[in-house]
């Protein structure tokens, strides 16, 4: 990681435009040749409340936030200017100013909005002190003032980003192209007024005694600005799916809002039905008739889908679902993330469980991970669900457009024509064999190839009971244990074919040859990621694994890891150590070797805290971190 | 993809072919309504020519679930209360399908409530059969949604105090477009409503009385039962909402006191199906987020 990096934060009220502002100055960075990434800290409110989003510019790749920031756009709560006195939500204006001055770095920038923003209140903060003990810069400006000048109030945005572009030393040439991309007519002319007026005032009017400028950079080839959620919605899309069902729930309304956008123009279908007991029982219905079919739901709604989930594993129905993780229990923080659902994912609904879990850990894996878990679940006839979380949904970085430049897969892995059910199995009375005997139907690997309803020769009863061959409720102990067995050994299959047939899921970081190591999962890969180059950097001999296998577990990948190192730390947004419990049941073994670091704060993990508890793992010491995060010792200590 | 020659195919259809060669022999109780049902599909089935290969017959849990078992189609048993879900997205993805749902008073009225609203308000081009027998059979006779008032089972010992779900107006406010009541104890009217509602364009629901003659035997058998198209006592247009809305609520009331008054309630043939919606292209704005890379990809061939 580069010294030389911007990290621009903009703060102000939901529904002032700080997520359109913030994605449109990120596009304009990457435009620029740096690599970008995004982190969205956001109330679950409408209007008001207290919001940023941080972009993270630099030559180098990024792939985590970082370590605090360096910038402050303070806009201005628009909401917060209430007429009524006691209004619960009211008198806020300073909060965009307020709330963000911890985390800012020495020689950082603030412009405010001195429209919103009262001379009194400022004074309160003692701004000018704390400015003078850190060496903070301080711009204010009057950018709703400027904003009403040449359009209309709401337009103070624009204005904000001409001043951080004049700060920076930045070219506007980027930003007008994305403007005039996103508007046009009177709004455009006005917007690129203020944006010139804004530039324009700081050149002519302001000292610059602060050193940050924007990096500099250069792409090599063409790059996306993608979140993961449109990455999980592209791996869909090439994964030949075309029928999705849900209902809204952040944060996993971004895909399904991303392909229902999409769907109908390519001839799928979305349908927002009644309750994710439906979604779910949807996908499941849609994929019995052919379709390659998907739901999926946030903890709360996943917990409804714990019915056709169950159904999916024993009438071996392909479908894939989505679990898009915000803290729990229960409402929990709606817009926070956490990693709190795994156990969960992995073990509802009634009886044992046969399913596959995939948890990417950057927006590359969303794509190619939600691709796969198609793959598989058409092919194993198994469901197949991508845990992640609000953080990997909405955060942002740069991806070469080149990278999905790759052949869709509309294949519906083990489902027979209707020539090859001439050749299958059936009973006396024309019934086929869809959940047929390894003798019959010449399957290895446990599955039982399907037929579809309107295909001739496939007749077939699928049923939540357990079945016969043809699927009829059957209690007969042999069939039982048959065809029982034969479901959940499947994921020994997969295992096979994922060990031998694909690369690894599970993504390795640092010196090979360390003793100490850090293991996470998901979307706390990218902080550790930066963490592990940090810590060697430093002189010490660190490596990490990001795993993204959850079932079938990498036992082998895992057993190597853990054999290689003395000591472990694993590192997991959750209170209760989920992962580091899987593995140990997974292993049996390992629990004397392995700490846990955890966070539950609703933020994710910044790189520092990573480096921090790891140097106190290592240097033996039994001290707490600084920040909220909590280190749980191993297993006899 | 693999044609699904079964569809459309029309050639003579024996009644037997529904009927399976091997077993299961139906576990029902002697007497039961159920069999009502499942010999109105049998004949009603090939006489509007619908073939065992394109039709998938979707049962929830209870009695009524155990159809699937003695009718030879594609069958999906599935879940209680989830069979309209998983039939509706099967009607969806294969639109060839002649696609029926089919379940208990408890499963449809009860648990699946919610799912029973929302498939009728979007007017999903499908058939729903209500085995409605007042009771839940299956568990050993415990008060259903539509037991009557003051019913007393081994869950509500003193009688329960809730008045029953009034089906046919809950799916007439809901948006049914094909709404009747019959009764197993009517067979010619039962293979009447069946074959109509299978061919209509449109959610079609009826409420089919299965008399339990094992855990309602104090109820009444549905005899006599009277058929509101036939008797010279009702006359009402089924295509008016209001005069239906009348009928269904008379219907509702007199069976609790006794009278079985049977026949179809409501049609509404103008109204297009969900089927019929979702081919009408809808004009959507524009610029949506991702659509550059997305462009992208379908040139790929996706």
């Amino acid at each position: 990681m580069s010294d030389d990096e911007l990290i621009w934060r903009i703060a102000g009220g939901s529904g002032d435009g700080i997520d359109s502002t913030s994605q449109n100055f990120a596009k304009a960075l990457m435009r620029a040749g740096l690599h970008v990434f995004t982190h969205r800290h956001y109330p679950s409110r409408i209007r008001g409340g207290h919001t940023y989003v941080e972009i993270r510019a630099s030559a180098d790749d990024v792939q985590s936030r970082g370590d605090g920031y360096n910038f402050l756009l303070a806009l201005g709560d628009s909401f917060a200017r209430n007429p009524q006195e006691e209004a619960y939500y009211g008198n806020e204006e300073i909060k965009p100013l307020s709330e963000n001055l911890d985390d800012l770095r020495e020689g950082g920038i603030i412009v405010y909005d001195e429209g919103l923003v009262s001379e009194e209140d400022v004074a309160d903060l003692e701004l000018e002190k704390r400015a003078e003990e850190n060496d903070w810069h301080v711009f204010p400006m009057d950018l709703r003032g400027l904003a009403k000048e040449h359009g209309r109030e709401v337009m103070r945005n624009t204005a904000g980003v001409g001043v951080t572009a004049a700060l920076l030393d930045m070219d506007l040439e980027h930003i007008e192209d994305l403007m005039s991309d996103a508007m046009g007519g009177d709004v455009l002319e006005s917007n690129l007024e203020i944006l010139h007026e804004a530039y324009e005032i700081v050149n002519e009017e302001y000292d610059f005694e602060h050193d940050l400028r924007a990096p500099t950079g250069e792409h090599e080839t063409e790059q996306a600005l993608l979140s993961g959620s449109n990455a999980i919605a592209y791996g869909s899309i090439d994964a030949g799916c075309r029928f999705i069902a849900g209902y809204p729930m952040t944060p996993w309304t971004d895909v399904f809002t991303i392909l229902s956008q999409n769907f109908p123009d390519m001839g799928g279908i979305a349908e927002q039905v009644e309750d994710e007991i439906a979604a779910a029982a949807l996908a499941v219905g849609a994929s019995h008739a052919g379709a390659k079919a998907m739901s999926g739901s946030s903890g709360g709604g996943f917990a409804l889908m714990s019915e056709p989930l169950g159904l999916a594993e024993m009438t071996e129905t392909p479908i894939v679902l989505l679990e898009s993780m915000r803290a729990g229990p229960s409402t929990g923080m709606p817009t926070k993330p956490e990693q709190g659902d795994l156990e969960f994912v992995l073990y509802t609904s009634q009886g044992d469980s046969s399913r596959v879990v995939f948890a990417p850990g950057t927006i590359e894996e969303c794509y190619e991970q939600t691709r796969l878990a198609f793959h598989i679940a058409y092919e194993y006839q198994i469901p197949a669900i991508i845990i992640y979380d609000q953080k990997l949904s909405g955060e942002n970085t740069n991806v070469p457009v080149e990278f999905f430049d790759r052949e869709p897969n509309p294949d519906l892995g083990s489902t027979l024509t209707e020539d090859e059910l001439k050749e299958a199995a059936h009973d006396a009375s024309g019934k086929f064999h869809r959940f047929a005997y390894e003798h019959e139907s010449g399957a290895e690997n446990g599955v039982s190839p399907r037929s579809l309803p309107g295909q001739k020769g496939g007749r077939y009863l699928a049923t939540g009971n357990e079945h016969s061959p043809v699927g009829h409720i059957s209690e007969d102990p042999d069939n039982r244990v048959y065809q029982m067995s034969r479901r959940v050994e499947k994921l020994d299959h997969i295992r096979e074919e994922l060990d031998e047939e694909h690369d690894s899921n599970q993504t390795y970081y640092g010196d090979e040859d360390a003793d100490f190591g850090i293991i996470t999962w998901g979307s706390s890969q990218g902080a550790v990621a930066e963490a592990v180059s940090r810590l060697n950097d430093n002189g010490q001999s660190v490596k990490a694994i990001g795993v993204s296998d959850m079932m079938p577990f990498p036992e082998t990948e895992m057993v190597e890891f853990l054999e290689s190192v003395d000591e472990a730390m694993v590192v997991e947004m959750n209170a209760t150590a989920q992962f580091r419990g899987l593995i140990q049941k997974e292993l049996g073994r390992y629990g004397e070797k392995m700490t846990s670091l955890l966070k539950y704060n609703g933020n994710p993990f910044e790189p520092a805290e990573v480096v921090e508890s790891a140097e106190i793992n290592l240097d033996g010491g039994d001290e707490e971190p600084s920040a909220q995060v909590h280190i749980e010792p191993a297993a006899g200590d | 993809m693999s044609a699904f020659n079964a569809i459309g195919d029309e050639r003579e259809i024996d009644r037997e072919e529904y009927t399976p060669g091997v077993e299961p022999q139906p576990t029902w109780c002697p007497g039961c309504g159920d069999f009502g049902v499942l010999k109105s599909l049998k004949q009603a089935l090939p006489e509007v020519g619908r073939t065992p290969e394109e039709t998938l017959v979707c049962t929830g849990i209870g009695c009524s679930g155990k159809l699937n078992s003695y009718l030879d189609t594609y069958g999906f048993h599935t879940i209680h209360g989830r069979s309209l879900p998983v039939a509706r997205a099967a009607k969806l993805a294969n639109d060839g399908l002649e696609v029926i749902a089919a379940g208990g008073d408890g499963d449809g009225y009860g648990i699946g409530g919610n799912h029973f609203i929302h498939t009728a308000r979007e007017n999903h081009d499908m058939t729903y059969i209500v085995f409605n027998n007042e009771i839940f059979g299956l568990t050993k006779g415990q008060t259903s949604p539509t037991s009557p008032k003051g019913h007393k089972s081994k869950t509500q010992p003193g009688g329960t105090a809730k008045t029953p779900i009034r089906p046919l107006s809950m799916s007439l406010t809901s948006g049914a477009t094909y709404i009747a009541r019959t009764a197993a104890v009517n067979p010619n009217q039962a293979k009447e409503i069946i074959a109509e509602a299978i061919e209509h364009d449109g959610f079609a629901h009826v409420d089919f009385l299965t008399q339990c003659p094992t855990w309602n035997k104090d109820a009444r058998q549905y005899v006599p039962y009277i058929d509101v198209q036939e008797s010279d006592d009702y006359d009402f247009d089924i295509t008016d909402r209001g005069e239906a809305a009348q009928m269904m609520q008379e219907t509702e009331d007199v069976l609790n006191e006794g009278t079985v008054l049977t026949g179809r309630y409501y049609v509404d043939e103008e109204s297009p199906s969900y089927q019929e919606e979702k081919k009408e292209p809808r004009p959507r704005p524009a610029g949506t987020a991702g659509r550059a890379v997305l462009r992208r990809r379908r040139r790929v061939g996706t």
